[in-house]
């Protein structure tokens, strides 16, 4: 297969139309105070079809699910059906303000509403919160609700508990709501250590946060025994939701025992990533925790949704109610399964997985050879000792073959870590073609895939020079570039970065 | 077929093999909804919920407290419409998403223009929590444990702020505001200052449309605590850089710029600082470098701050963020130009204006209640209470103004009036009218 990826000379559009930052004449009345007055804007005039070819040509330098195969671990890059954005761009739905009367926004609340209820059906928890902007937000919602209860019982417990596997948000959530993060390993099959669990629980043990299957695509088969030892210690655990695509209709958090989880729609309801967001984030609980969820709630009365808020709630963790326009294409998504579609993409997607799986494993190490759910994580640490092929070179040589690289270097228990998540949506031909690439690139010739990729847009990014100039902003390049006209003429940033006049910042 | 070929290549006959690791005490049957629809079906039902929503499409719109009902240049929609910027994720393979990391530094590059900040992130998720992360992060530089916020103020941020710094237990003071003037009161700023302060924050303009020409004097009155501004962008074509004010970090809703009210989300939250105080910053940030060959190339940087790398000790959680609509406001400051974005600003201004004076000559309602000078948005007194104002209103096809109860209960008899370019002479006459007609 042969893949070329668009290559444009694509000035900053900062660097483009006419240079000048004047400020239109004042009107005669203006009332800005002068001490606040504006004198001077460096923006530029453009016009409009420019802009428009700007970003088209920027957008084909830039590799999205409808170019082609997205297998990035953990994120569950299926297609995104394209009726969600027929809906989600209706004027009932994107010239709607937050703030409007109950009674003028009676649609958007049935929406939610009933999507609350769907998500409590699939997920087997109680009720839910749309609000959480996203996954990670969800997490952070999820741990304020679980020291609010805690806090209400009059108990102090300041540790969470998260596995080795653990996506780095669940720490980082867990401790920006101000609890200890206890790290625990995890055995030989890959699964959490029980007697680990044990010696790390206590009353100071405030929640478990777990993901099942795990991130090396495990299911966690002492679940139950799980959730007994925390709540028997009195903590909560917590489903991180990123991971729900591989078992809709087989199990669900609720029935495993945990008390609060969050989803991540742009992953398991198929709603676009956009590049790095929008999602969201929706947080679930089992009844005793449905006080706290952030306010307000929706609730139903004689026929009307209203906007209800209670006491106990731990309050707002964004503005209004979430990103609406993101519930809606789940909300279709969810209606065009169905029970009976929401099974079947979640077997679909465990099958497209083992059968990937399958396809490179020998050839590939897999540690903990067990039966892999959604998505799986094998080692290229044999590839490196023997040839020098690191994972980070399969993932850039990938790249040449018009497919996305898997996520690489976790989780962090596995060296050289590739972990490779096809989705339901991938047609075994696709799968098929993967594999015979990842296979053949194991016998290229390491000089090669180590200098890869060639048929991108750029050749091999260089990272740590981006982190030793720290050029954020073209104002920051333009107040320490003194002469911009130079830039221009070369149109290569990176000589100039080198030059002497340049001054780095720390 | 395919996967019978796919179970027989597995060498098992069933699917449910591949889930017989799942204990059957956590089994179900069966997912309790609906089955499947088809697409039409689909479309159908959901465009029937949704048709029971009010839109300011169809209506005039006045309401604003920190999004606004604001023209979306058709071209917006189409650029971020392109289905290679919809479909992809964060940019971690920096080779295939130069054109994300481009918008992107673009988007960073005109924040940092407008505010002065040379350190911009790539979105936070909103407006309300950049300010919880601000305050967070004023708390990892100096270590200090309170921060001082306005008494008027949207009380979502106040909420979600409280939230935010829970972990760290600081403590949110709230600084008095003078409700002749419109301004904040800076002796009670200096009152409230002490040693332990992490941080100041004030909006420009405040949360009642104000311009307040005391923001200046700010910096100079609270020593070593840093300075967060809340910004309106639109504004900041007529308003000063707050960087020339003495601003550490600079936050605010970028809604306004290319992305639609969408019942509240997704927004857009601008994060800024002080590129000494880039380390400290929350949220995924993009920098210039170059590939192998020494071309220029966009890539994502300080991942070392991040929760992937840090894990607990990371300067904040944000893995997701709100990247597509930091492109709308790319390409829609792009579109509007400096010129254009002036023109809407002065616009806006001026159709304020139009209307607190239609507004004034309704009899009972009362708008000079401030006498600072403001933005686009100010409060007006009623004569009968704003929430019922708000559905008599609506009943007549226009969506109000906000009523200020929630947010500053000293106003509980006002409502918040905004003005954008999308509102016109005839939506004003309409809307006087009414209001006539019940006062
Ligand atoms: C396992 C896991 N948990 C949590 C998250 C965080 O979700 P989000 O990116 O929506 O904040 C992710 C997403 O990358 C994930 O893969």
């Amino acid at each position: 297969m042969s893949y070329r990826q668009a290559r444009y000379d694509v000035e900053l559009i900062q660097k483009m139309g006419d240079k000048g930052d004047v400020i239109l004449p004042l009107p005669e009345d203006d009332e800005i105070p002068s001490e606040l007055r504006r004198t001077s804007l460096d923006i530029p005039n453009l016009r409009e079809n420019e802009v428009v070819r700007h970003y088209t040509n920027l957008s084909q330098m830039n590799f999205g699910i409808d170019n082609g195969f997205y297998p990035l671990g953990s994120c569950t890059m299926k297609y995104n059906p394209k009726y969600a954005d027929i809906l989600s761009s209706l004027p009932t739905v994107t010239d709607i303000h937050p703030c409007q009367d109950e009674e003028g926004v009676q649609g958007s609340l049935q929406l939610m509403y009933e999507l609350e209820k769907s998500l409590a059906a699939i997920s087997g928890m109680d009720a839910i919160s749309l609000q959480p902007a996203a996954g990670a937000h969800g997490e952070f919602t999820g741990m304020l609700i679980i020291k609010a209860y805690h806090e209400g019982l009059g108990e102090l417990r300041k540790e969470v508990i998260v596995p080795d596997t653990a996506h780095g948000t669940n720490p980082a959530s867990a401790a920006m709501a101000g609890f200890e993060v206890v790290e625990i390993p995890s055995n030989e099959d890959g699964r959490v250590d029980l007697s680990a669990l044990e010696a790390a629980i206590s009353p100071r043990t405030a929640a478990l946060m777990l993901t099942n299957p795990n991130t090396l695509g495990i299911f966690e088969k002492d679940i139950v025994k799980m959730a007994e030892i925390v709540h028997d210690a009195g903590g909560l655990l917590y489903y991180d939701g990123a991971n729900l695509n591989a078992v809709m209709g087989r199990t669900n958090p609720g029935v495993m025992g945990f008390d609060v989880m969050h989803f991540n729609l742009h992953k398991t309801f198929a709603t676009p990533h956009g590049g790095g967001g929008p999602g969201a984030g929706p947080v679930g609980v089992k009844a005793f925790l449905e006080p706290f969820l952030p306010a307000p709630r929706i609730t139903l009365k004689n026929g009307t949704y209203h906007l209800t808020y209670d006491a106990k709630s731990i309050g707002k963790v964004r503005s209004f109610y979430g990103n609406f326009a993101v519930l809606v294409r789940a909300y279709a998504y969810i209606l065009k399964c169905g029970s009976d579609g929401l099974k079947k993409v979640s077997d679909k997607a465990v099958l497209n997985s083992n059968y990937l799986c399958n396809k490179l494993v020998p050839s590939y190490d897999m540690p903990f050879k067990k039966l892999r759910k959604h998505e799986f994580v094998i080692s290229a640490k044999r590839l490196k000792e023997e040839r020098d092929i690191t994972a980070m070179d399969i993932s850039k040589r990938l790249l040449d073959y018009g497919m996305m690289a898997p996520t690489v270097y976790f989780p962090s228990l596995v060296e050289e870590a590739l972990m490779i998540e096809p989705t339901e949506t991938e047609s075994i031909e696709t799968l098929d073609q993967f594999a015979d690439i990842m296979l053949s690139i194991m016998a290229e010739d390491p000089d090669l895939v180590k200098n890869s990729p060639y048929n991108t847009s750029v050749r091999r990014v260089d990272e740590v020079h981006a982190a030793r100039e720290l050029i954020l902003s073209y104002l920051r390049l333009k107040r320490h570039l003194g002469d911009m006209q130079e830039i221009e003429e070369k149109h290569d940033v990176a000589n100039n970065l080198m030059s002497d006049d340049y001054t780095g910042t720390e | 077929m395919t996967d019978e070929r796919m179970l027989k290549s597995l060498g098992i006959d069933s699917i449910d093999d591949l889930f017989s690791d799942i204990p059957a005490s956590v089994g179900i049957d069966d997912i309790d909804i609906p089955s499947g629809a088809s697409e039409m079906e689909v479309i159908r039902k959901v465009t029937e919920i949704l048709s029971a929503n009010v839109t300011a499409y169809d209506h005039p719109c006045f309401m604003g407290g920190g999004v606004y009902n604001r023209f979306i240049p058709s071209a917006v929609k189409a650029i971020i419409s392109r289905s290679e910027f919809v479909t992809s994720y964060t940019p971690y393979q920096a080779e295939v998403s130069q054109g994300m990391l481009q918008a992107l530094f673009e988007y960073q590059s005109y924040i940092a223009e407008l505010t002065g900040m040379e350190a911009v992130n790539s979105s936070n998720y909103d407006a309300a929590t950049a300010l919880g992360e601000a305050a967070a992060m004023c708390y990892r530089i100096n270590k200090r444990k309170k921060f001082l916020i306005p008494q008027v103020i949207n009380c979502d941020k106040r909420s979600t702020l409280r939230n935010y710094v829970k972990g760290i237990d600081m403590d949110i003071i709230e600084y008095s505001y003078d409700f002749d003037t419109g301004e904040v009161d800076l002796n009670d700023i200096m009152r409230k200052l002490d040693e332990d302060v992490a941080g100041v924050y004030i909006e420009v303009p405040n949360f009642l449309g104000v311009i307040d020409r005391q923001t200046v004097d700010i910096k100079s009155i609270i020593g070593d605590a840093l300075l967060v501004v809340g910004v309106d962008p639109i504004s900041l074509s007529l308003l000063k850089a707050p960087s020339s004010y003495g601003a550490d970090i600079v936050i605010g809703e970028g809604q306004s710029l290319g992305s639609p009210m969408n019942f509240g989300g997704p927004m857009l939250g601008l994060f800024g600082c002080r590129q000494e105080l880039v380390r400290k910053m929350p949220g995924r940030i993009i920098g210039l470098t170059k590939d192998a060959e020494g071309n220029r190339a966009f890539c994502m940087t300080l991942q070392t701050r991040e929760q992937h790398i840090r894990r607990s000790r990371a300067t904040s959680n944000i893995c997701t963020n709100e990247a597509l609509m930091a492109v709308a406001a790319a390409a829609y400051l792009a579109i509007v130009g400096r010129d254009g974005l002036q023109t809407i600003a002065r616009s806006n201004m001026a159709i304020a204006r139009k209307l607190r004076d239609a507004l004034s000559s309704v009899d009972g309602v009362e708008c000079s209640t401030l006498e600072a000078p403001f933005f686009n948005e100010f409060p007006a007194r009623l004569p009968i209470k704003p929430e019922k104002m708000s559905k008599i209103l609506l009943r007549n096809g226009i969506i109000g103004g906000v009523p200020l109860a929630k947010h500053v209960p000293e106003m509980g008899d006002c409502m918040l009036f905004a003005a954008t370019e999308m509102v016109t002479d005839s939506d004003i006459d309409k809307l006087i009218n009414i209001m006539g007609a019940i006062v």
